[in-house]
Parts: C-alpha cells; sequence; structure tokens
C-alpha cells in the first residue's frame, strides 16, 4: 500500500509581474519520506516553497494537509500546520545566543517573563535524540555555518514540526558537514519526518532522497523514483539536454611567464598568526592553475593580496613584470587583471545598482563609456550591456535595468564572468566560480574558462571543488594552513593523493 | 561638592532616562535622531502641566501627572517618526532632523501664542513653575533630591528587566537585529517597531521635562534643549545600546555638565579663570573625544535605519 501524504500541493500557479514562476506545479510529499525538489535556478523551486510557507499566495491551486485542503496565509499559519523551513540563507539573529534563537517567536513565558530552563532542556533533549550538537549558550555570531544550520534544524523540531523543507542546506557546508547533515535527516525522516529537500546538486539527490520532483522554467517536468533513475536522466529532465559532466579540453600550452608571485605573506584578520605564509608560484599564459584546499586554508587571503583587497605584509608580485605589489585596485585591472571574487555579494556587486552599471564598473572611466567633460554616456553602457547580455545569456527581469539583487544567483554569477571576461585580460584569477550554481550553469562557467586559456591567458582558480579541480586544471598547488604543500599534476594525481596533501598529512619540497 | 554631586545626578537621569529611549527605538531598528524634538515637546507638556494645575496640589498629584503630561506628549509626538518611517518606510535620519526643528519651533510658538493671549506686552516664550517644581523635591541635609532621579533609578530597572527578561524585549531585539528572522517566526515587525519608537517617545518626553526643571524655575522654549537629544545618543551609543552602561556613560556626560553649572564653587577651577563657555562646551567636547575613540568598536543594532519591507528577501 502507497504511504499517505502529508503535503499536496496541486496545481499551483504563482504569477509576478513579468513572468510566471510557478505553472501549474503539483508536488506530493509522502508521510516519512525525503523528497528533493530539484531544479536549475530561477526553475520556480523557492517561489513554491515560499507558497508552502505562506510567504507567497498562489493565483491558483490549492494546497492539502493530511488529505484536508488548508490555506496559508502567512508563516504563522504554516508553523500551525507543524510545516517549518531551514532558508538558505539562514534566519537567525546573530548576536543572539542558540537558544533565544531556537525559542524566539514561541518562548515560554510566565506573565510576560521569559523562562528558559524549560526550553533548554527540550532543546539539549532535542540535539541529543537526533545528534544535532550545539551549544545553546553560544552567541550565533561564533558558530560555525554547520553549527548555525544545526541550530536552524532545532529550531523546527521545536516548534514540533512535522514537515521539514531544507531549501539548498548543502551550499554553504564543507564536505564533512554535508555528510553529517545527510546522516541528520535520514535519522529525521526514520522518526516519521517528511523532508522536502530543494537541491540542485545531483549527487546528494542520489545519496539522500527517496523521491525527486523536478522543475524547469517555472513548470512540471515530472516526478520520479530516485533509485530506478540516474545522475543523467535527472540532469537531463532539470536542463531539458544532455548535460556534459567532463570538461573536454585540449593539452595545456604554456607560454611566457604572467604571474609571479615571491614570498607573498598576508596577514589574517582573524588571528594573529598570517593566513599566507611565504607563497611563491608563477601563472603561465595558456593554463589554468589551481589552487586546491579545505575552506579556510589562506586561499581567501592570497587572493586578497592577489586582487589588492587587502595590502601585503611581504613579498612581491609581478604581473606581466611589473611590480604590482601596492599597486591600487585599478592599476592591477587595467593592468590586464580580472577578478571573479569568491563573494559575488560583497565584491563582485553592487547589488542595488542596475545590471548595466555593473557591467562598466570596472570600465565606467574609460572613453568609451565617459565624455571628456565627466558625464557618463548613458547609451553606449546601454548597448554595451545589452552586448554582453546577449552574448553570455545573461537573464534577467527587465533586461540592462534590472536591480542586480533582484536577480537569481546563477545569473549574477554570469554577469561577473561576462564582465570579467569582456575585458580580455590577460590574468583570469577566478574563485570558487561556480559556487551555488546548476549544472547548466557550471558547465557554461567551466567552458569560458577553458576558452580563456585557449585564448592564450592564464586563468588562477580557487575552488574546493575537488570535482571542479580534477577537471579543470593543468596545474594543482595545494594550500594548507597558510602554505603551498604540494604541486601536483591532474592527470597523474588522484583525489585520494590530493586529500592527503589538503589535510597537512602530506607535504613536497617547499 | 554636595551640588556638585546633585547636579550629575539630575543631569545624568536626563541623559539615562533620553538615552534608554533611544535605546529601544534602536533596538526595534529604528534610529531616533528625533529626540532633542520629543524632549522639547515632554518638556511643554510637563510645564503647561505645572502651570494649569492650581497653587497647592499635593505633592503626589502633581508629579503623577506632569509625568503623565510629558510622557504623553512625547508619545504622541514620536508617533511622528512611527508612522513615517515604519508606515511609509521614509527615511528615519530626516524624519528625525525634521521632528527636531519643528519640535523647538512649535513649542515656541504655541507659548508665544500663550503668552500673548494672556497679557498683550508679553512676547516671551517662557514658561514659569518655580512654585510647582517645589512638589519634585526634598531636602536631605542640604542634598536637594529630585524625585525624578528615582523614576529614573526604576526606569532604568525596568529597562534591563524588559529588554533582557521578557519576550517582548526579545523580540524586540530581534527586529532591530534581522527583521527577516523576525518575521520568519510569526513576530509582527511593524508593531514591535511601533512599539519601541513610541517607548522612546515617552522616555524622550519625560527626559524633556526633567531637563528643563533641572536647576531652573522656568524655560525660554527658544533654546529648545541645547542638544541634550543628541547628547544622550551619544551616550546611548557610548553605553553600547546596554542599560547598565548606558548609566555609567551618562554619569560621566552629567558629570561634566554639572561641573558646567557648579564649577564657580571651587577654587581651584574658579582660580584657573577659565572662560564659563569653556565648561559649557565640556560634555560636548567629551563626547566627540569619546565617540571618536570608542565609535570604532561599537556594535548597533544591525538592521536599525533600514525600513522593514516583508517583500525583500
Amino acid at each position: 500500500m502507497e504511504q499517505p501524504y502529508a503535503i499536496e500541493m496541486l496545481h499551483i500557479t504563482k504569477r509576478f509581474p513579468g513572468i510566471v514562476a510557478n505553472d501549474n506545479i503539483t508536488l506530493r510529499l509522502r508521510k516519512g519520506e525525503i523528497h528533493a525538489l530539484l531544479g536549475e535556478n530561477g526553475a520556480g523551486k523557492s517561489t513554491l516553497m515560499s507558497v508552502l510557507f505562506g510567504l507567497y499566495q498562489p493565483e491558483e491551486g490549492a494546497i492539502k494537509k493530511d488529505g484536508r485542503e488548508v490555506r496559508i496565509k502567512d508563516p504563522n499559519d504554516a508553523n500551525d500546520l507543524g510545516i517549518g523551513m531551514v532558508h538558505q540563507h539562514f534566519k537567525l539573529v546573530e548576536c543572539f545566543t542558540v537558544l533565544d534563537n531556537i525559542i524566539l517567536g514561541v518562548e515560554p513565558c510566565r506573565h510576560g517573563f521569559l523562562q528558559k530552563a524549560d526550553a533548554r532542556k527540550k532543546v539539549l533533549d532535542l540535539s541529543e535524540k537526533y545528534g544535532l550538537k550545539v551549544d545553546p549558550d553560544a552567541l550565533v555570531e561564533d558558530i560555525t555555518v554547520g553549527m548555525q544550520q544545526r541550530t536552524e534544524i532545532l529550531k523546527m523540531l521545536y516548534r514540533d514540526n512535522e514537515i521539514l523543507i531544507f531549501d539548498e542546506p548543502t551550499a554553504v557546508l564543507t564536505p564533512q558537514e554535508i555528510d553529517e547533515l545527510m546522516e541528520i535527516m535520514r535519522g529525521l525522516a526514520a522518526e516519521g519526518k517528511s523532508i522536502l529537500f530543494i537541491s540542485h546538486k545531483l549527487n546528494e539527490i542520489m545519496e539522500v532522497a527517496d523521491r525527486c520532483t523536478v522543475l524547469r522554467k517555472g513548470r512540471y517536468v515530472g516526478t520520479v523514483e530516485v533509485k530506478d533513475t540516474t545522475k543523467e536522466e535527472l540532469s537531463r529532465m532539470m536542463v531539458g539536454r544532455n548535460v556534459e559532466f567532463v570538461v573536454h579540453k585540449e593539452p595545456a600550452v604554456p607560454k611566457e611567464v604572467l604571474l609571479e608571485v615571491e614570498g607573498l605573506t598576508v596577514a589574517s584578520k582573524l588571528h594573529s598568526n598570517n593566513a599566507v605564509r611565504n607563497v611563491s608560484f608563477s601563472v603561465r599564459a595558456g593554463e589554468i592553475v589551481c589552487i586546491a584546499g579545505i575552506d579556510g586554508n589562506g586561499q581567501t587571503e592570497l587572493v586578497y593580496g592577489l586582487t589588492g583587497l587587502e595590502p601585503v605584509k611581504e613579498g612581491k608580485i609581478l604581473l606581466k613584470g611589473a611590480d604590482i605589489t601596492r599597486a591600487p585596485i585599478r592599476q592591477r585591472s587595467t593592468g590586464g587583471m580580472s577578478h571573479i571574487p569568491e563573494d559575488r555579494h560583497k565584491h563582485g556587486l553592487v547589488l542595488d545598482y542596475t545590471l548595466e552599471d555593473n557591467m562598466v564598473l570596472q570600465r565606467y572611466f574609460e572613453p568609451e563609456f565617459v565624455t571628456s567633460a565627466g558625464f557618463l554616456k548613458r547609451r553606449a553602457i546601454r548597448a554595451y550591456a545589452l552586448r554582453l547580455i546577449e552574448q553570455y545569456d545573461v537573464r534577467s527581469g527587465q533586461g540592462p535595468v534590472t536591480i542586480a539583487r533582484s536577480m537569481s544567483g546563477g545569473n549574477q554569477q554570469k554577469a561577473i564572468v561576462a564582465r570579467e571576461i569582456d575585458k580580455n585580460p590577460d590574468l583570469l584569477v577566478a574563485v570558487q566560480p561556480t559556487r551555488g550554481l546548476d549544472v547548466g550553469a557550471i558547465e557554461y562557467i567551466h567552458r569560458q574558462i577553458v576558452a580563456q586559456r585557449d585564448a592564450g591567458k592564464g586563468v588562477l582558480l580557487v575552488s574546493l571543488e575537488l570535482d571542479e579541480v580534477m577537471a579543470l586544471s593543468d596545474r594543482i598547488l595545494v594550500m594548507y594552513e597558510g602554505e603551498i604543500v604540494g604541486e601536483l599534476d591532474p592527470k597523474t594525481t588522484t583525489v585520494e593523493e590530493m586529500g592527503l596533501y589538503m589535510a597537512g598529512a602530506k607535504r613536497k619540497g617547499a | 561638592m554636595m551640588l556638585l554631586i546633585q547636579y550629575t545626578l539630575i543631569f545624568s537621569s536626563v541623559l539615562i532616562l533620553v538615552a534608554l529611549g533611544g535605546c529601544f527605538s534602536e533596538h526595534s531598528g529604528v534610529i531616533n535622531i528625533g529626540l532633542e524634538g520629543i524632549m522639547v515637546m515632554g518638556a511643554l507638556g510637563g510645564a503647561l502641566m505645572m502651570k494649569l494645575l492650581p497653587a497647592g496640589t499635593a505633592a503626589p498629584v502633581m508629579i503623577l501627572l506632569v509625568v503623565l503630561a510629558a510622557c504623553a506628549l512625547g508619545a504622541v509626538y514620536s508617533l511622528l517618526l512611527a508612522v513615517a518611517a515604519i508606515h511609509f518606510k521614509a527615511d528615519q535620519t530626516l524624519v528625525g532632523t525634521a521632528m527636531n526643528l519643528l519640535g523647538t519651533a512649535a513649542a515656541t510658538v504655541f507659548v508665544k501664542a500663550m503668552n500673548t493671549a494672556a497679557d498683550v506686552n508679553n512676547v516671551s516664550s517662557i514658561i514659569q513653575y518655580i512654585d510647582a517644581k517645589r512638589s519634585f523635591l526634598v531636602y536631605i541635609n542640604g542634598f536637594e533630591f529630585n524625585w525624578f532621579m528615582a523614576i529614573t533609578v526604576l526606569a532604568l530597572v525596568c529597562s534591563w528587566v524588559v529588554l533582557y527578561r521578557t519576550r517582548f524585549g526579545l523580540r524586540l531585539m530581534a527586529c532591530g537585529e534581522h527583521p527577516q528572522a523576525a518575521d520568519s517566526v510569526g513576530i509582527n515587525v511593524y508593531k514591535m517597531r511601533y512599539a519601541g519608537v513610541l517607548i522612546s517617545g515617552v522616555l524622550g518626553g519625560l527626559g524633556g521635562i526633567v531637563y528643563i526643571t533641572a536647576g531652573v524655575s522656568e524655560w525660554m522654549f527658544e533654546n529648545g534643549v541645547a542638544g541634550f537629544g543628541f547628547l544622550s545618543l551619544a551616550v546611548m551609543i557610548f553605553g553600547q545600546w546596554k542599560p547598565a552602561r548606558i548609566a555609567l556613560a551618562a554619569l560621566l556626560f552629567g558629570f561634566f555638565r554639572a561641573l558646567g553649572n557648579v564649577y564657580t564653587g571651587f577654587d581651584l577651577l574658579s582660580s584657573l579663570n577659565l572662560p564659563s563657555a569653556l565648561y559649557n562646551m565640556l560634555p560636548y567636547l567629551v563626547s566627540l573625544v569619546v565617540l571618536a575613540f570608542t565609535s570604532q568598536k561599537s556594535r548597533a543594532p544591525k538592521a536599525e535605519g533600514i525600513p522593514y519591507d516583508k517583500g525583500l528577501r
């Protein structure tokens, strides 16, 4: 016999000005299953979940809980029905303790005064039962992202939620934390909780989900049993065509040295030690050099030093032979360096500017875009933006005048890639360029990076994804605790060997 | 010496009350630059009540009614900020600035009109309350105890309890730090922000009446409150938005303000022969210096100043 449905979303249609975000979508969640919701960026996953969580009201369609039709007008209704959600961007008050965050909104009180003792006991019991290790008295701003996520999960469990929505929960986690989360999700499902797991990472879906519903461009594509399907089939359903997981590239033909780094040392913002210690390497034209390593081993600071976001303490950086160690950022940029930053919101875009203004952020001062009197040539900027949008397939609601903030993450990233590559740099520094993107966008960005290499540019790629490192790089430098502990050839090395270097268990030469 | 302590305490009381007001508003996520104007309005409410109540009103009645009048007018005036900044999502700094300009001007016009109506030759903006003020004072061995000091201590303790020990406080601070998070757990951010601003109106208005009765027995409303609203904001920042630290900061600033009133009583200070203007400038100078050194580390409520819009993610 089939298990009964915990939640049924039937023929949901939600329109926004200009687009139909959800077009007649049906999603049925069985009791006690892990149900993945798969789709590209902008496919309508988040909208659908927002409808379920009461943040949006659908124009058409109905929602049933345990077979009865319900109306969910706001998150309070959702909570009353036992629906909880871990948002992609955590909804935690950073200067509150874990406990305060968990009880916020459902505080146990006597005469308006907080009674935290009972709450603490319940939280500790839940934490024990589901293996969700947290310190209830720690401030959220002091704990790891993984523990913040466990706090979010405890928030749902504390409210006795039966239906748990996870919105792209693995995007922010380290590989170890992802394994832990998968374990936790299985445990929750075994306890009878029903889980909706929003993701575009096929590996994770294959590993943990029972069934999978696929959306594409706001439409329902289908629901499949995960055990009867393959990664290839899922990605075909998601993207609407065959996706190549392998990057095709010819052997590299390295030429002259473009970037030379000697004894680079960069201070850390977090502790008194140096984040980057005496690092030397070079990047030649026509090769992709990849910096691998576990997050937080100095890669971020290394890039900050190279691109000028942070001052360098010691050492020397030469770009095409010119010393740029202390050069201002603009000089590095006009000197031939492009930078796809790790944090696209912080360093990549001015979120409240339009797309076209973001496109010319590093070029607005060139005669092409500004008159000698200092006035912007808006028409030239518009034309330039339109060309990039067309050429790099950047999708947005209102074209060049779209506010960057309102765009999906994948398209924000495409806009940055377009801007940085179109500058025609000699050296492209790309940090985690595919973070949080779906397979279609990843494939696209990988192709662009290889194309840059083949056009004779140098590429310095910093990535935490081992698959990406292995697929793209011509040389691998592994960073561990601020030092380069090994140089590997992707053709001869293995993921396991690289892992040993990354963990600091092995080092070579310098 | 006694006089110095007395003035320090009463001026600190003003700063504590108004800074606590700012603290509630900012913890809810609304910057209240308009405290200066709210103080003037509270002062006007209190002064009018003192003027209107018949001579010989029993002291407890007088205290209660004056405090109520000051709080009420302050709260009503703060509604301007609440409606504009929360409901209409106006720029909080601009609204606050407008409130400061309006507060002093409106009070002056009102008092002048009132004075002229009573006596055509009187065009001053002065309200006198020399008799009524006595109800607030109790003399203990030459120390002039003011009931406002007791009220301030009460307000201070209550503020701490409300912020850190009640459901209301937890929710209020959540709205100032991360309103989206508060909203996602079913807290009505708009309501909480209204509450925060209204409390700041109550405390700011109360601070206003305390200020104009400290040391003088009549007030010229053209003078407004001489930047004490802003000084309170400095106290609030120096106090890191925490009641206990605000109290300490207020004592420091209050001390320097009191020095301006009583420095002539100290042989050492008067022998320096410095101009009195210098002493009057002291609290403001100190606030500049202190803030220049401490505001680097200060940690304001994260979401303050940003109008909350449910639609934005």
